[in-house]
């Protein structure tokens, strides 16, 4: 088993996104442990090619530029498999092959015995107010408790970053916000930088870090953010 | 006005046609499959009044059981659909594991998705003059390398253990397999779960077994066994790749089924019966391993392992298909070779003087083959095209699709070994005095070709957005000017693509053609299996490369018609479109 990851800053270095010829996106930042930064824009303006580009995800159509640091390694040229960057999406994404614990026991890295691993994830689900649900298929579960599983199964994988695609966007409006506090809140216990992109305000007010605003090409005439 | 509406409105003709399609073509299907397993059952016992046959006995089990080398028969059947399933399955799940949301991936698809029109016996034909001792593989290894001055002594095709009927099944299985999969990943989220898996750690091979196939795996269920239930009982390979001392045992059949012998048709009765058990056999014992590996894996696709073979699943994934798609392309030019050449001693690698010869001696014999396999395939075509369309239309009429289990019966002449129904049928045929000819060949195809037709396009045509038609009957329209004037034109592409599949598969049948047409109408397909036991190498590459070039000038066609369309279309509002750079 690791040892508990020491938290490290998520550094993005001068990031430059293309389509085309046409620049979406580009980014210079510096996200500290345990710090969550919002990216914000209107749909269509790159969010979730930056996330893509960031997890090692980039469709070819899209080139880029630039280097991503964790602490003082580059991950940028690694495969996705070996960044550790705890991708959550816009919908839980639960494997309806597995049971809610064999969900869990997925992100759980290999080693120990089966009772230990079965016991982790009966932790996990001891902590978000799941106890007894192991065995139970993933789509009887609520909406709520369904992202709840996601995200123990994202931490369980040990991640020493988080990224954030707009996993609150589906949910009831009661709901998204006790999710969002249990998300931000369990991001920065574990000390992990935090990059979260959505389009509601209500998400960058409640992250309560920096918030960097993205506009469209049309929307800025003439700026190109590339230039910048 | 407002009462006249609260009436309730009766459909309209085109409405109540298409509620009916679904019915017939169930009905189309089922009738002939379950008739002819019924039309062999009571020969098989010795009960056939028009030859004679009034009493019930076991003696035609009896005779089967005493020939000579059944045991090898049922054996190789068994082993080459079962042997060349796992193979064909292997190389694409391992390729995709390996490939998938790659350069290498898209490649690929283009590549293979040309080769899957070739007909099964043209390929084999292909294969076996490539491997063949005097081959033109040994020819290029000859002398320099293999030190061969003489064409080398080994068996190929027909050596005993089938492996060339095994090598020629997995060239045509695969593609097939790999474009069944390609069409299911999007309907099991296999991008999203192959990030999710990624993300946390997985390496690509290990994420997509742990959490792509166990989604993936039975969507394609259905075409695996057709895979296993066409390797363990078809003829034309069998035949032409197939050892023949024994044979495998539905060529033993056919055999039996076709010889002039009336009185063996008590045991071709039987021997289609045994095919039947032998196909069953061969997918219950698929289903059992299916079972013991589902309960084995569990456990393992949550060990949290997540690097395993990936070098090796990479390098094999790669270098199988890889092979696979030279050796296809090796056999086409192949057969370009043989048909162009006149003299061609061992081991020379191209043959010299080179010349159309061939081709116009053929040319005399060609005309009537040719003109019936366009006719039938044409006929069997059109006739699959309207049941699917119409129960594809049924479906967005009743807003639900086909149950499983009308979809099980879609599949299901390609479940049931051919030589077992359709031998039944022509026992009908015979009892009743029904003519053997052009239409029930006719009809025998479709049973093929439907399938396959529906599977084409039944993705695209449940895809269309419903909003069009929405549209179109809020601006008044009825649903048969909907469908004529909105979805048809819309659908024009896909519907070209699945009539060109369904015309390939056509082209390509063998059995029906030689048991329904009672062996007097001749298509290229059948000419060219029976040439292919014969001496002749340049007629048969002729033959078998006309039969594979019908299907190919049918997908240049679905492929190449509608962007004609288009650029006609387009000159006329060149005008109106804003110039973009």
């Amino acid at each position: 088993m690791f040892d508990p990851p020491t938290p490290d800053a998520l550094i993005l270095e001068q990031i430059s996104i293309h389509q085309a010829e046409r620049c979406l996106i580009a980014l210079n930042t510096r996200i500290e442990p345990g710090e969550i930064l919002t990216i914000m824009g209107p749909s269509g303006v790159g969010k979730s090619t930056l996330l893509a580009f960031l997890a090692g995800f980039l469709a070819s159509t899209f080139s880029a530029s630039g280097q991503v640091w964790l602490g003082n390694s580059e991950i940028s040229a690694l495969p996705a498999e070996r960044r550790r960057l705890g991708l959550l999406f816009q919908d839980p994404l639960l494997f309806p092959h597995l049971s809610v614990g064999g969900n869990l026991a997925f992100g759980i890295p290999h080693g120990g015995s089966k009772r230990q691993r079965h016991a982790k994830a009966e932790q996990a689900l001891a902590d978000i107010g799941l106890t007894g649900f192991a065995n139970r298929n993933p789509e009887t579960l609520s909406g709520g408790q369904r992202a709840r599983v996601a995200l123990m199964r994202v931490l369980l994988a040990e991640p020493r970053a988080m990224l954030l695609d707009e996993p609150f966007s589906r949910l009831d409006a009661a709901l998204r916000e006790e999710i969002r506090q249990l998300v931000f809140k369990r991001a920065r216990d574990k000390g992990l930088p935090t990059l979260l992109v959505t389009h509601d305000q209500a998400d960058a007010k409640a992250a309560g870090g920096p918030v960097i605003e993205l506009t469209t090409h049309k929307n800025a005439a003439g700026s190109d953010p590339c230039g910048v | 006005m407002a009462a006249a509406n609260l009436t309730p409105v009766t459909p309209g003709v085109f409405t109540r046609l298409i509620r009916l399609m679904p019915v017939v073509t169930l009905g189309l299907l089922t009738l002939p499959v379950v008739a002819g397993l019924a039309g062999i059952i009571a020969p098989a016992l010795g009960w056939l009044p028009a030859l004679g046959g009034e009493s019930l006995s076991l003696a035609p089990w009896q005779a089967l059981g005493q020939t000579p080398g059944l045991g090898k028969m049922i054996s190789l059947s068994l082993t080459s659909g079962l042997i060349s399933a796992a193979l064909s399955l292997a190389i694409v799940l391992l390729f995709i594991a390996a490939f998938m949301e790659t350069a290498v991936f898209r490649l690929v698809r283009g590549l293979l998705s040309p080769l899957l029109a070739v007909p099964h016996s043209a390929a084999a034909i292909g294969v076996a003059f490539l491997l063949a001792p005097s081959g033109l593989a040994s020819r290029l290894l000859s002398p320099w390398a293999s030190g061969w001055a003489q064409p080398p002594d080994y068996l190929f095709p027909g050596d005993p253990f089938g492996l060339a009927l095994i090598s020629g099944l997995v060239l045509k299985e695969t593609p097939f397999l790999l474009l069944m999969c390609l069409a299911a990943l999007p309907q099991c989220q296999a991008s999203q779960r192959l990030k999710v898996a990624r993300s946390m750690g997985y390496s690509p091979a290990s994420a997509f077994t742990k959490a792509v196939l166990p989604g993936l795996y039975p969507l394609i269920r259905l075409p695996v066994y057709a895979v296993i239930a066409f390797a363990s009982a078809n003829v034309d390979v069998a035949i032409i790749l197939g050892p023949s001392t024994p044979p495998t045992l539905p060529v033993a059949v056919m055999r039996w089924q076709t010889d002039p012998d009336l009185s063996l048709r008590f045991l071709a009765s039987a021997g289609a019966l045994l095919q039947l058990g032998v196909t069953a056999a061969a997918l219950i014992i698929w289903w059992l391993i299916e079972q013991l590996l589902a309960s084995l894996l569990t456990c393992w696709r949550i060990n949290g392992k997540r690097h395993q073979a990936e070098q090796l699943s990479r390098w094999l994934g790669g270098s199988l298909i890889a092979a696979l798609i030279f050796l296809l392309s090796a056999a086409l030019i192949g057969l370009a070779m043989w048909s162009v050449a006149t003299w061609w001693p061992f081991p020379a690698a191209w043959p010299s003087p080179v010349s159309l010869g061939t081709w116009q001696q053929a040319t005399t014999t060609l005309g009537e083959p040719f003109r019936h396999t366009l006719s039938i395939g044409f006929a069997a075509t059109a006739l699959a095209m309207v049941l699917v369309i119409g129960c594809l239309e049924a479906e967005t009429l009743r807003t639900r699709a086909l149950s499983s289990s009308a979809i099980t019966i879609i599949y299901l002449p390609l479940l049931i070994p051919p030589v077992a129904f359709l031998y039944g049928l022509t026992q009908w045929q015979v009892q009743f005095g029904l003519s053997a000819g052009w239409l029930a060949v006719v009809l025998g195809h479709t049973l093929f070709v439907l399938p396959y037709v529906f599977l084409s396009l039944s993705e695209s045509y449940r895809r269309l957005d419903p909003r069009w038609s929405q549209l179109g009957a809020a601006l008044g329209a009825k649903p048969s000017r909907v469908f004529w004037q909105i979805k048809l034109p819309l659908m024009a592409a896909p519907i070209g693509v699945a009539a060109a599949v369904g015309f390939a598969v056509s082209v390509g049948q063998y059995l029906p053609t030689i048991l329904l047409g009672a062996g007097r109408l001749a298509t290229l397909t059948t000419d060219a299996v029976a040439l292919s036991s014969g001496g002749d190498r340049r007629l048969t590459a002729v033959y078998a490369l006309t039969q594979l070039t019908l299907p190919a000038l049918g997908f240049a066609l679905a492929l190449g018609l509608p962007r004609l369309l288009r650029q006609r279309r387009s000159p006329r509002h060149k005008k109106h479109r804003p110039l973009s750079a």
